[in-house]
């Protein structure tokens, strides 16, 4: 390219960035959000209260499986945690069977009759799922996203002159020369982060995007993953057995993992001689940690197996993926990863609106601008304000819709979409500086709304929250005060934003 | 490049698009396959148990391409590197399909 390296850098860093830059904050934001799924989780389900232990909780599981689904062919019983407090069990049924295989259980074992609601996990999957197209197209759209962040951070970095002294520098009031100072000082302050949660989330579908390495040296792909996971015993049911006590498996296998807790119980064949029971460790405590088991005889008890284990490459891999979804992370390092991710999202949306500003000085008439100009004007707006807003909408929706509702909990996911397509279809009508001031206050309405709405429909507000210590709910309202005024105060300045004049001489057009 | 300038000739502009739209895809398709590439041979290269050398050459897939991509945005001449990638890729698959015929693994 002509003009030296850090021209067709910039070049690079401009263009792949804004290719992506509008599914990139939605993949940001809502990756951030899964940093608390839980909680948020747990916000969404109020009627879930109190706490569990793991022994309750999993006698509380085997009882209430014994009844529904004594010959189902398997049982998978998700612990609640350190963060959570409900237990989710999951089963595929046997012959007659109760249709249902999937139900939420209390901390003492008693089915809650929760609302119906994909809670936080649905912001966690859209952030690699996407939402109403195929999933593997959705995997790939986000992993092209992904190589073309990776990309334009790689010539981010190039095209910096001064990335130190950047670090320190933050000029407000400044028109352009601020919106290149927020991009670099959100960019430069989170850049390990970035660089990190880029290449680890590619590296999380990795076998999707690459499977070549298998392909070339396997003939059939199983035998890799054979060799990752400790084979599936017997499926056939040979003579009834009652199930072993399961508490004393969980006690050997958290004495096995240095005290790290079990969080998935999986058991086969459950009531048979044949029956198996396989532990996963939780992957709270320890960054590498995924997915180790450990496998019991059904009927006795007996150690059976522990997964395969994983040389240096596997470990890496491992410790990648961990670094990237955090469920290592203790509640001060969740907040700061959270934060990153927040600092993730502004530095995109930082981006793309710099991308107008610099180029609007260079219209031929600001007043009239080119339609490449504004299709990025107003997608910006729909993004930056509009996604967030209808995340917004997605909680008030989970408060508002009446419990019986058909279809709620895609009703719920509908208004994220809806409100976001109503602020697209805005920023399409409207004045892009009116749109702007517009949007940004109806997403911080929104936001606002969210602890109000909460304390009219459940007795769970916030000041209750405070006075029990319910930092869960505590928390969740904060943090949308928070997320309120961030966008009052953005509504505020963009309508007292004067475009500045046409600078005599253009600053130097490098950094961009 | 940063931005085409109305008082270019429809000629320049035309070449200037031209350089661009090779140069992506030499790094879309050519960095794809030569990292795809690379992927499946390194394993039959690294000193590692079979899975293992797999999963490590998995890992550095994607530095490899981003390698690839921002090269073919840094070099000079657009052509040039259109046969660069054609010989790179040239190089490895030779070297894959021999590997396979040495009865590397499979």
């Amino acid at each position: 390219m002509k003009g030296g390296l850090r021209q067709s850098m910039a070049w690079l860093h401009t263009w792949s960035g804004l290719l992506v830059g509008w599914l990139l904050f939605g993949i940001f934001v809502t990756g951030t959000s899964a940093y608390f799924q839980q909680e948020i989780t747990r916000w969404m389900q109020p009627e879930a209260r109190g706490q569990a232990t793991p022994e309750e909780a999993v006698h509380g599981a085997v009882r209430y499986l014994e009844k529904v689904a004594p010959k189902a062919q398997s049982w998978y019983i998700t612990l609640p945690g350190a963060r959570g407090n409900t237990t989710q069990l999951f089963w595929y049924p046997g012959a007659g069977d109760d249709e249902d295989t999937s139900a939420v259980l209390d901390g003492r074992g008693e089915r809650v009759d929760l609302r119906d609601t994909q809670g936080g996990y649905f912001l966690y999957r859209f952030h690699f799922d996407l939402h109403y197209i195929p999933v593997i197209w959705a995997r790939w759209i986000v992993g092209f996203c992904a190589m073309l962040m990776l990309v334009a951070i790689l010539s981010g970095i190039v095209t910096h002159k001064k990335i130190f002294t950047d670090f320190f520098t933050l000029r407000l009031q400044k028109g352009q020369r601020s919106w290149l100072d927020a991009h670099n000082v959100s960019a430069v302050l989170g850049l390990p982060f970035h660089l990190m949660i880029t290449y680890t989330g590619l590296v999380t579908l990795a076998t999707l995007y690459m499977p070549w390495g298998i392909a070339a040296n396997y003939k059939n792909p199983q035998t890799f993953y054979d060799t990752l996971y400790t084979p599936v015993a017997s499926t056939e049911r040979s003579a009834d057995a009652p199930l072993t006590d399961l508490a004393p498996l969980l006690r050997r296998a958290s004495a096995r993992w240095n005290g790290a807790q079990a969080e998935l119980i999986g058991v086969t064949l459950p009531g048979d001689r044949a029956a198996t029971v396989t532990l996963t460790r939780a992957a709270a405590d320890g960054i590498p940690s995924r997915g180790e088991t450990m496998t019991f005889d059904g009927a006795t008890g007996a150690w059976l197996a522990d997964n395969p284990p994983r040389g240096g490459a596997m470990l890496t891999e491992s410790a990648m993926i961990g670094l990237h979804a955090g469920r290592y992370a203790s509640m001060p390092l969740r907040w700061l990863y959270f934060f990153c991710g927040l600092g993730g999202s502004a530095m995109v949306a930082t981006g793309l609106v710099l991308w107008t500003v610099k180029r609007r000085q260079q219209l031929p008439d600001p007043t009239r601008p080119h339609l490449g100009f504004r299709l990025v004007e107003r997608l910006n707006i729909a993004t930056v304000a509009g996604l967030p807003a209808g995340i917004a909408g997605y909680f008030l929706a989970n408060r508002l819709l009446p419990l019986a509702m058909a279809h709620r909990a895609d009703w719920e996911i509908h208004t994220i979409f809806l409100t976001w397509g109503a602020a697209l279809l805005w920023a399409v009508c409207r004045p892009p500086k009116r749109a702007w001031v517009e949007t940004l206050t109806a997403a911080a309405t929104l936001f606002a709304c969210v602890p109000v709405v909460n304390a009219l429909t459940t007795p769970r507000n916030l000041v209750a929250s405070l006075l029990e210590r319910d930092w869960v709910f505590a928390g969740f309202d904060g943090v949308m005060l928070l997320l309120a005024a961030v966008f009052a105060t953005a509504a505020w300045r963009a309508a007292r934003h004067r475009p500045r004049p046409r600078p005599a001489r253009h600053a130097a057009g490098a950094e961009a | 490049m940063a931005t085409a300038s109305k008082s270019r000739t429809p000629r320049a502009r035309a070449t200037a698009a031209l350089d661009v739209a090779l140069r992506t895809l030499a790094a879309t398709f050519g960095g794809y396959a030569i990292a795809a590439l690379c992927t499946a041979l390194l394993p039959r290269l690294l000193p590692l148990p079979r899975n293992e050398a797999v999963v490590a050459a998995t890992l550095l897939s994607f530095a490899i391409y981003a390698t690839v991509v921002l090269w073919a945005f840094a070099t000079a001449s657009a052509w040039r590197l259109c046969g660069w990638v054609l010989g790179i890729l040239a190089v490895l698959g030779a070297a894959a399909w021999l590997s396979g015929l040495a009865g590397a693994r499979l």
